[in-house]
């Protein structure tokens, strides 16, 4: 059983500036679980990877919406999901292998995924071409204190 | 102004300040492009010390900058990364860029 203890959402509009705006508000909303400084950190990179994939290949050259749904799960979970409905990724697979850019002359490095898999517990990633992807991240958080 | 620079002896240390993502990568990339095309340098070094917080884009930061030193000759290296920065330097397979790191 899934016990959602407490959830959000928030959109915002795909400008650059909002990575650091997500980045804070998912930093804020995870505090409740009293994650280490390494764990927020960790969620930090996640999320900014993720939103910065949907503003950069989402909605390239143009600008929509970005969602972010937060809930706790069973009190030490976290988990994340972010939606665009921009382009979407005809290879979901390729897409994620390391390395992998469509964008090298912007100076991407193609390790937004690397970074999003192995700083979170599970990650799962939907996509549809023209009706936009959905990232969803799971991430348990040991905690400093007992609950 | 994200960078600032201090010149020594044989290097040219740029300051970086904030966090680096996305967004803040193309100003830091145009204040570093600016100063490093102007003046050549043989050895910089990027201190990360002020950097709280830093995603991929530092990685194509760090490589673009080393890629246009490359061009006349000069290399590049990383100062005081926290670690978080270090986390993803690591996973980037860019530690071996650290100033004064010790191979162990």
């Amino acid at each position: 059983m899934q016990e959602i203890s407490n959830y959000t959402k928030i959109i915002l509009p795909s400008y650059s500036k909002n990575e650091g705006l997500a980045r804070m508000y998912v930093s804020a909303f995870a505090s409740q679980l009293d994650p280490t400084i390494e764990e927020i950190n960790d969620i930090k990179a996640a999320v900014s990877e993720a939103v910065t994939n949907a503003i950069v290949h989402g909605y390239r050259n143009t600008t929509g919406d970005i969602t972010l749904q937060l809930r706790i799960i069973n009190h030490d979970t976290l988990y994340i999901k972010i939606s665009d409905k921009g382009v979407g990724i005809p290879d979901v697979k390729k897409a994620m292998e390391p390395l992998f850019t469509t964008c090298p002359e912007e100076e991407r490095a193609g390790l937004g995924f690397a970074v999003m898999e192995s700083f979170t517990d599970r990650i799962r990633v939907s996509s549809k071409v023209g009706r936009g992807t959905s990232v969803t991240l799971i991430k348990r958080l040991s905690g400093r204190t007992e609950r | 102004m994200s960078v600032q620079f201090c010149y020594g002896k044989e290097q040219l240390t740029a300051y970086l300040k904030g966090d680096i993502d996305h967004h803040t990568a193309a100003e830091m990339r145009m204040e570093l492009d600016g100063e490093l095309e102007h003046t050549m340098p043989f050895l910089v070094i990027l201190d990360f010390g002020e950097v709280g917080f830093m995603d991929s884009s530092g990685i194509g930061l760090i490589l673009g900058r080393a890629r246009l030193l490359s061009g006349w000759g000069g290399k590049l290296l990383i100062a005081s990364p926290s670690e978080q920065v270090r986390k993803i330097l690591k996973l980037s397979g860019l530690e071996r860029m650290i100033k004064n790191e010790r191979k162990s």
